[in-house]
């Protein structure tokens, strides 16, 4: 059984495709630009298809957004020329990590807003669980104790 | 809060989750604004489809017009391309953009279903489509008298689109225009 399904294995294995290389590669006349084309292109994302960066997208626009990567580095634009240059044409959008303005600042406050508002609320909640604590068990009140201790000395006397 | 109230809290999270979510069905996340809305049309110089002239901005602005991206190999471009040539017969002035496409099957494509563009730009490596932010054809934008995109439309435009969305623009450019 085992053997047959090596076999079987083996032999749907043969029909695999190796996966399409996607991307063109581009040469690049030192490695700190290639580093950059690689940092940029996985940064920016693919305006077609929405949730792809360009670096992993096969779409025709991902590739010409490549190749337009490729010649800016090559021109010698840096990095904020690029991404500027982008988003003059494509708008935030294009950005995975959009900058912050106006229009984006829900976005970037909402986490930090959120995290605040969950630590005073779990502050607010701790309080009052540790003041009824206080009044319902531990401790009892001056007042408590005496009724204690009088109930004690009655049913001491009594018995 | 009453104890009494605490109990709607979850209720009250699921209606204001329901909402968000409810709203998310109805946008399309391709429906993206165009960062070029009230910019100036970009400048280019690319042939004109059909003839050896090179055409660039000055030679397409001045008037209000629909700047048509479209390409054969677009299978949504057919759909509209009969609804382009009504338009054209409205008087409405409509420029091409042969996006990355073969001149061949492009003036074989106007031969065939007739031609409803004043000229066509040829923006064979789609650099003009890149400046103007194009991510898939069709896109349809509006551009007033002096050259400033007003509109871009992505998607067929068909009669609703024109009556809805593009010709209320279309008539207030126009009308912006005249005094």
């Amino acid at each position: 059984m085992n053997r047959f399904c090596v076999a079987a294995l083996l032999l749907m294995s043969c029909f695999v495709m190796p996966a399409a290389a996607v991307i063109e590669t581009y040469e690049f006349s030192n490695e700190e630009l290639e580093q950059r084309y690689q940092d940029l292109s996985a940064e920016l994302r693919c305006p077609k298809c929405q949730n792809q960066n360009i670096a992993d997208s096969n779409a025709p626009i991902a590739q010409d957004l490549r190749k337009r990567l490729y010649q800016q580095l090559e021109g010698g634009a840096s990095d904020g020329e690029i991404l500027d240059y982008m988003v003059a044409r494509y708008g935030e959008f294009v950005l995975y990590r959009p900058r912050f303005s106006g229009a984006t600042a829900v976005l970037w406050l909402a986490p930090v807003l959120l995290l605040l508002a969950a630590i005073v609320l779990a502050l607010l909640v701790l309080r009052r669980r540790k003041d009824s604590g206080e009044r319902t068990g531990g401790e009892l009140s001056v007042a408590e104790q005496q009724r204690l201790h009088t109930l004690l000395d009655e049913s001491e006397s009594g018995s | 809060m009453g104890p009494r109230l605490k109990l709607f809290i979850p209720l009250i999270l699921f209606v204001v989750l329901a909402l968000f979510l409810l709203r998310g069905l109805e946008l399309d996340p391709r429906e993206m604004p165009s960062a070029l809305i009230d910019r100036p049309l970009p400048e280019f110089t690319l042939p004109s489809l059909g003839s050896d002239t090179l055409v660039n901005r000055d030679a397409v602005i001045g008037e209000v017009a629909l700047f048509n991206v479209w390409a054969t190999w677009c299978v949504s471009c057919r759909v509209e391309h009969p609804y382009l040539n009504q338009l054209t017969q409205q008087g409405v002035p409509i420029y091409g953009v042969n996006y990355k496409d073969e001149d061949q099957d492009a003036l074989r494509w106007l031969q065939e279903l007739g031609n409803p563009y004043r000229l066509n730009i040829v923006d064979a490596d789609g650099s003009l489509g890149l400046d103007l932010g194009v991510y898939g054809a069709p896109e349809t934008y509006l551009v007033d008298a002096g050259g400033v995109i007003r509109y871009r439309h992505v998607g067929v435009v068909d009669e609703r689109v024109w009556r809805d969305i593009l010709q209320p623009i279309y008539q207030e450019l126009l009308e912006e225009r005249a005094p």
